[in-house]
């Protein structure tokens, strides 16, 4: 069971740290210019961390306690080969759902 | 040709994050249903979700939490999860910076990665909007998505147990930032910067805390740079 105090602790902390990370940049920089190497650096910031986050829960994913599974991997695969090739999140997210559900039905 | 109107800006910031619309429903769900199975109650839930709104971290929070662990980790562990938020803010602070403070804090309030990842887009393909339009959109953005998410993790809660077991909603996480990530390939440098933070990942998952995360994005986004260096050096020769 989790504490309850523990529990409050941790949302009021989430909380104020969550938004004092999202308002860093855009609260205290404000409208002063930033140097050319970071906006370099920060266009390739989704593209960089969102893979990364990903790419583990895709290998190992928790559901089935980390171990590697067909339906997910090929679920991962169609989903970012059908969003390359139309560019389109929403035909990405349903052709990978498809997929996901199809092989979790047939392959049992 | 026709101005661009605010009501025209908040319409299309809505339209073009409608998509997730079919993500948030499942994820913040499934949020409220494994918080309540945690032992959470439906108010706890539901102020969890207004509070933080961060799935990620909030599903970090949660599992560290039942796993007993220190306070002090589940904080920074979940915060480590988010640190990608900095970043969001930092690359959102060249469009929006000069905006009047509260609406500065407010955005900060609503940044997700939808909306992060909505609003640059459209700043991009559209450099001359003004500041007030930024704005606009991006409250359009977070439109369908922030009031979803509260609504749907009190709904997920609330139903509890009666959620059937078996729908692998543990995937509609990846499978989301897979289709959101993909249309954001536009050159070399940004494949670059996927695949060395992916490698890096992948080999860094042994880090404690999500830590390996944080490496790997900063270790992909300097990749990125670097290719993007490289192909301007190689523009530069070939003229």
């Amino acid at each position: 069971m989790i504490d309850k105090t523990t529990l409050w602790i941790v949302i009021i902390a989430l909380g104020i740290g969550s938004f004092f990370l999202r308002f860093v940049f855009t609260g205290f920089v404000g409208s002063r210019a930033m140097p050319d190497w970071l906006l370099r650096h920060l266009r390739y910031t989704a593209v960089a961390i969102l893979p990364a986050l990903v790419a583990p829960q895709v290998i190992w994913p928790q559901a089935t306690g980390g171990e590697t599974e067909p339906a997910r991997l090929a679920a991962a695969c169609v989903t970012l080969l059908v969003g390359l090739l139309s560019k389109n999140v929403i035909a990405a997210i349903l052709s990978g759902a498809f997929t996901l559900y199809g092989l979790l039905y047939f392959l049992g | 040709m026709a101005t661009t109107t605010a009501k025209s800006t908040y319409l299309k910031g809505i339209f073009d994050s409608s998509p997730f619309i079919l993500v948030i429903i499942p994820f913040a769900s499934l949020f409220g249903l494994v918080a309540t199975e945690a032992g959470l109650s439906v108010v706890e839930t539901l102020t969890f979700s207004i509070v933080v709104i961060a799935g990620a971290a909030q599903f970090t929070a949660l599992q560290l939490m039942q796993e007993q662990a220190p306070t002090l980790v589940v904080i920074i562990s979940s915060l480590a999860v988010n640190l990608r938020m900095a970043m969001y803010s930092a690359a959102l602070t060249p469009y929006i910076g000069a905006a009047p403070l509260w609406q500065r804090a407010l955005a900060a309030y609503l940044t997700v990665d939808q909306s992060y990842v909505v609003s640059v887009a459209e700043y991009e393909r559209r450099p001359d909007m003004s500041i007030a339009l930024r704005m606009v959109y991006f409250f359009g953005v977070v439109t369908p998505i922030v009031p979803l998410w509260y609504g749907f993790t009190f709904i997920g809660a609330y139903l509890g147990a009666w959620f059937p077991d078996g729908w692998a909603l543990d995937f509609a996480i990846p499978i989301t930032f897979l289709a959101m990530i993909a249309p954001m390939f536009r050159t070399l440098a940004h494949v670059v910067a996927a695949l060395v933070a992916v490698a890096v990942s992948l080999l860094a998952a042994g880090i404690p805390y999500s830590l390996g995360l944080m490496v790997a994005g900063i270790v992909g986004m300097m990749a990125g740079a670097q290719a993007e260096l490289w192909q301007e050096r190689k523009r530069g020769r070939a003229e």
